[in-house]
């Protein structure tokens, strides 16, 4: 009898949590009209998890496998000299970002999952280094967190630099929710903030605080994959999923509280609760939330005149509709939601090309290019 | 159902195959910790997938009857179409870094939940021989 009470008890609250999720203020809905072609640029890619453009041309891609490519005229060259990378889970060779000056000093910066220092495992690490040739060399690695774990969950990943050449990252909680993001002595579930050669800002938040990690600038994420400076403002916009439910676009703020798992708009892959609370006092509301999460991973803003329609919107990738999500932003909100590049495939990544073109990976096929139609 | 439970346990001491089922029990509940760790995201809570993007695992008779083409797709991913339960899918599972043990455990987990049922136990040795190619 009592394994029957528990039961409905389960079932009940289930029901309960399902029907308390509140879906997002603004729906996806289809373009009313196809406006553009697409062009594959790379193909053959598995998972292509970062992607920046060099300016003496091509491109330089990370597989999540652990490769780092170089694509030029057609042809791609594995990069040698990457160090070592965890692969296991969500984890491996994550994102790429260019040193804002890259063009005079070279520096190009990475996140991968390592399994370096104490414990099984792996977490986040970032590195920087330059070209050498086919070779990557003078690898420094800035940061890395800790302790090692073998969850195979949440190691977040972005980069993006912001108009003052602070470096920011991202790493997820690592599947320790309870411990992780809520913890400023701990690492995961936390945006991180270093000068570009790895030191910490002495007006970084939590510098001088006994324990904290001083490298943390925001923290009560979960899982955040999509980090891009606002065209105008210069903030840091970042998005992050949620579980099931309540993937976030957040704008980053110095030692704000995000508040995961404490507040979130999502509930249990399972369908129960997680948490009754979506807002709490001394922790910030996101920008917008999705509710069906979409698997959000890489943004971007559009800025180009090339796509006179959709300027001043962000691109947001889904993993898990397959396909970008067009964003128009009015004020402080999403007004409008649209799909575009439909059903090609999961979305990892989407960035607007020096030649103000858009351009997306996609798992399992490679990277494509967004042609408005003339 | 402790009386029912305690006379189950009896009847298996009884029987030979008692080590190997503590051992298949105690797989399949570390299999069960690594399927919510690593494939509840894509396959869902109960086995049964994303019709037409991730394969049910639940009842898949492509589970049931590639049992080494899954350890393979377990220790080094899969891609390309297949079709399970008369359903095509054509994506990308990438290889999940599990060790060996950590490949038999889940096997073990998910061909014995949801409906399904298998009579032999995957070993960390059955494993270890599933070759890439």
């Amino acid at each position: 009898m009592n394994r029957i009470n528990l039961l409905f008890i389960a079932i009940f609250s289930s029901l309960i949590a399902c029907a308390q999720q509140i879906e997002s203020s603004v729906k996806a809905k289809d373009a009313t009209s196809v406006t553009y072609t697409v062009e594959d640029v790379v193909t053959e890619l598995n998972i292509p998890w970062g992607m920046v453009f060099l300016p003496e041309g091509g491109m330089l891609i990370t597989e999540k496998s652990g490769e780092i490519i170089h694509f030029k005229d057609g042809v791609k060259t594995e990069i040698q000299g990457v160090p070592e990378v965890y692969v296991r889970g969500q984890g491996g060779l994550l994102d790429l970002e260019l040193h804002p000056d890259y063009k005079n000093n070279g520096w190009i910066y990475f996140t991968f999952a390592s399994s370096k220092g104490k414990g099984d495992g792996g977490f986040t690490a970032i590195m920087r280094a330059k070209l050498d040739g086919a070779s990557l060399a003078q690898n420094e690695l800035l940061y890395k967190g800790g302790p090692n774990t073998k969850k195979g969950q949440h190691f977040g990943g972005r980069i993006e630099f912001d108009n003052d050449g602070y470096l920011y990252f991202s790493i997820g909680d690592r599947g320790n929710r309870d411990e992780n993001p809520q913890d400023i002595t701990r690492d995961g579930g936390k945006i991180y903030r270093l000068h570009a050669d790895g030191r910490i800002p002495v007006d970084n938040p939590f510098v001088g605080k006994t324990g904290a990690k001083s490298a943390v600038y925001s923290y009560g994420h979960r899982n955040p994959q999509g980090l891009v400076k606002h065209y105008k403002t210069g903030e840091i916009w970042e998005h992050e999923h949620g579980p099931k439910g309540g993937d976030e676009i957040n704008i980053i703020q110095k030692g704000k509280n995000f508040g995961w798992p404490v507040i979130s708009y999502g509930v249990n892959y399972d369908g129960t609760s997680l948490t009754d609370k979506t807002s709490n006092s001394g922790m910030e509301q996101p920008f917008f939330y999705w509710v069906p999460s979409i698997a959000p991973s890489g943004m971007t803003f559009v800025t180009s005149d090339i796509y006179p329609d959709w300027k001043g919107n962000l691109l947001v990738g889904s993993l898990k509709f397959k396909y970008i999500e067009r964003l128009v932003i009015e004020g402080n909100k999403v007004v409008k939601r649209e799909i575009i590049l439909k059903d090609l495939g999961r979305v990892r990544n989407v960035r607007q090309g020096p030649d103000g073109y858009i351009y997306a990976a996609i798992e399992g096929e490679g990277i494509v290019k967004i042609i408005p139609n003339k | 159902m402790k009386i029912i439970l305690a006379s189950y346990i009896v009847l298996m001491m009884g029987m030979s195959g008692f080590s190997q089922n503590t051992k298949l029990e105690e797989s399949k509940k570390r299999g069960s910790e690594i399927y919510a760790d690593f494939c509840i995201n894509c396959h869902m809570p109960n086995g049964e997938g994303v019709k037409g993007e991730f394969p049910p695992l639940a009842k898949s008779d492509f589970l049931i009857k590639n049992r080494t083409k899954s350890i393979k797709a377990l220790k080094y991913g899969l891609k390309g179409e297949i079709i399970v339960n008369g359903v095509k899918y054509n994506g990308f599972m990438a290889p999940l870094g599990l060790s060996e043990d950590e490949v038999a455990d889940v096997m073990n987990y998910i061909t014995n939940s949801w409906g399904n049922k298998n009579k032999k136990m995957i070993t960390e040795q059955e494993v270890a021989k599933v070759a890439k190619k």
